[in-house]
């Protein structure tokens, strides 16, 4: 089943000029609970209320303002906030090119695909490029009148946009000191090095499942169906042992996991 | 159930969880503190006269007003049928991996598909010595691998990469496989074949944009520049300026300094633990509520309300923010 567009936007650079359609690459799966009125269990209502009365404050009658940090709020009018819309744009404008791990994942937010509209030659053409290249762009645009920045990037023969994180708003690591302390033992580091290589292995996320969300709507299916809920039991805890035991007794059962696998 | 529209600071300054990284039968204590921050000013929801509002929840017939005591959570099995699920059945699904990260899984940094990402949280040491943690970070950044793990965190499973840079583990916490879709499901046509013209045309171009490195400031948010310059003006000019009497915590948000508040939790010191007793680095932790919630500002119970997803978090006060973090734990 294809799934629908959000938005349709035109990928713009120099003289290039693509068409594109864009398209969520995540798809909630979140198990989602409602709040409930504990006695009657009905979905309850919220509304805005003044505190200090009491008084509920209809949603036309809300106004906004922001905080100054002095205690004083600064209010704003539909008109002021109408202003502060971004105009409305249907360009993806590229601002610049740079080798893909330029944009760390710290900077990531959301990821798009982006299909063709109209011509498939333009798009697949610019997919080609980028990956001949092996840049990705720096894009800027507009929609549904927030403004956006994100990494443009060939996501194999296709096309993809992830949103990012603005300026100023990512830590990063570069700007921070790292813990300190004695100097590590070199037969510590060693045995380290070793229990991460007797645990390395070619990734595969398949293999990773929510298994929690399944036990979550097992839980609800069985109260709904009246049964009595099983819970799985807790482990034993380990015991106190010194850093290089650890590392000693972990490499040993991780050099058996493999050979039995 | 609307979301609030306020975009708060993300401001932590404390730890928004803690846990245990094992690695064989090695522990590392570990903090969580966000990676990122907001630059924006928060807009709020107000009365005509300027008072901020709160939100309340009333019941849908009669209209009376809900203590959050009285709020329950419901999953929709039907059409208006709902079951109950309390916060205690919740945890007691997942007794084995609450606090623990336990990683087995060791693969090149390289190999994680960008989408997959979604979240970053920079590690601090939590037990008293940082013995463990270096040694990890710095094999782990000296081999380039990353490690993957599954856990749980305040109801969710997370699938995580630990990455280290710098002498200092982060969690990137990762979509599951069946929360992207591919290709093939969005129904994106077959490749077509370009013209080599086309497609050289575009090469230049990108050429002619070509940058070594990237500059964050070409990320620079106009939108939020836009909002604070004219908070800032009328500010000024005093135009539209109420005083309000907002809680204590409420005003010093802005003034934390997340970079020292995360230096000063890298150096393994104790002190940046809410509460939480200390454990000593190769031993496990207990597993339990170790976040003392009444220690925390409302910017910070905001914060941990927002990541949590709590909803109608922004016009909750900072009683109702804490029972709603303890609820949605």
């Amino acid at each position: 089943m294809a799934a629908r567009a959000i938005w349709k936007g035109q990928i713009k650079f120099g003289d290039v000029d693509v068409p594109v359609k864009l398209y969520s690459a995540v798809q909630d799966r979140s198990v989602h609970f409602r709040l409930l009125d504990g006695k009657r269990k009905e979905p309850i209502k919220q509304q805005m209320v003044n505190p200090e009365s009491g008084d509920v404050v209809e949603y036309g009658d809300i106004r906004r303002a922001v905080e100054t940090g002095s205690g004083e709020l600064v209010m704003l009018d539909e008109k002021e906030l109408t202003t502060l819309e971004p105009e409305p744009s249907r360009e993806i404008d590229v601002i610049r090119f740079v080798p893909p791990n330029e944009i760390t994942h710290l900077w990531y937010d959301r990821p798009y695909y982006l299909g063709p509209d109209d011509s498939e030659e333009g798009y697949f053409a610019l997919a080609q490029a980028l990956r001949n290249k092996e840049l990705e762009g720096v894009a800027r645009w507009v929609m549904r009148k927030k403004e956006y920045v994100g990494a443009l990037r060939a996501d194999g023969d296709y096309l993809m946009l992830i949103t990012l994180r603005h300026a100023g708003e990512v830590l990063q690591p570069s700007e921070l000191s790292p813990p300190e302390g004695r100097d590590l033992e070199k037969r510590e580091l060693e045995m380290a090095k070793r229990l991460v290589a007797a645990m390395e292995d070619e990734l595969d996320l398949d293999a990773f499942k929510d298994e929690y969300r399944e036990r979550v709507l097992e839980l609800v299916e069985a109260k709904a169906a009246g049964k009595v809920v099983k819970f799985p039991k807790a482990p034993t805890k380990k015991g106190e042992q010194s850093l290089a035991d650890a590392l000693e007794k972990s490499i040993a059962s991780a050099g058996k996991r493999r050979k039995s696998a | 159930m609307p979301e609030p529209e306020e975009l708060p600071d993300e401001s932590p300054g404390r730890p928004f969880w803690s846990g245990t990284l094992t690695f064989g039968l090695v522990s590392v204590p570990v903090n969580f503190m966000a990676a990122h921050r907001s630059n924006r000013v928060s807009l709020r929801m107000v009365s005509p006269e300027g008072q901020p509002l709160a939100r309340r929840y009333f019941t849908s017939q009669d209209e009376k007003l809900l203590d959050w005591e009285d709020i329950v959570r419901g999953y929709e099995i039907e059409k208006d049928q709902f079951v109950v699920v309390d916060d205690d059945e919740l945890e007691r699904l997942a007794p084995e991996r609450t606090r623990d990260i336990d990683l087995r899984l060791f693969v090149k940094s390289s190999d994680v598909d960008p989408k997959y990402f979604d979240r970053a949280y920079y590690l601090t040491p939590g037990g008293s010595s940082t013995k463990a943690y270096r040694l990890l970070a710095k094999v782990m950044e000296d081999t380039e691998r990353a490690g993957i793990a599954t856990f749980v965190m305040r109801a969710k499973e997370y699938l995580v990469a630990i990455l280290a840079e710098n002498g200092i583990l982060r969690a990137e916490t990762l979509r599951f496989p069946d929360e992207i879709r591919s290709v093939a499901d969005i129904g994106l046509p077959d490749p077509v074949k370009a013209k080599p013209a086309e497609i050289r045309k575009i090469e230049k171009a990108i050429e002619s944009l070509r940058e070594d490195a990237f500059k964050p400031k070409e990320l620079v948010d106009r939108s939020a520049q836009r909002l604070n310059k004219l908070v800032a003006k009328k500010a000024k000019s005093g135009e539209d300026v109420v005083t309000v009497d907002s809680e204590p915590g409420e005003r010093d948000r802005k003034v934390v300094d997340l970079i020292e508040i995360l230096n000063r939790s890298l150096k393994g010191t104790a002190s940046a633990k809410p509460g939480a007793k200390s454990t000593k680095s190769g031993v496990t932790k207990e597993s339990g509520r170790a976040d003392d919630l009444d220690g925390l500002s409302k910017a910070e119970l905001y914060e941990r309300a927002q990541q949590l997803n709590v909803p109608g978090r922004s016009g909750m006060s900072k009683k109702d923010l804490a029972a709603a973090i303890r609820r949605s734990a």
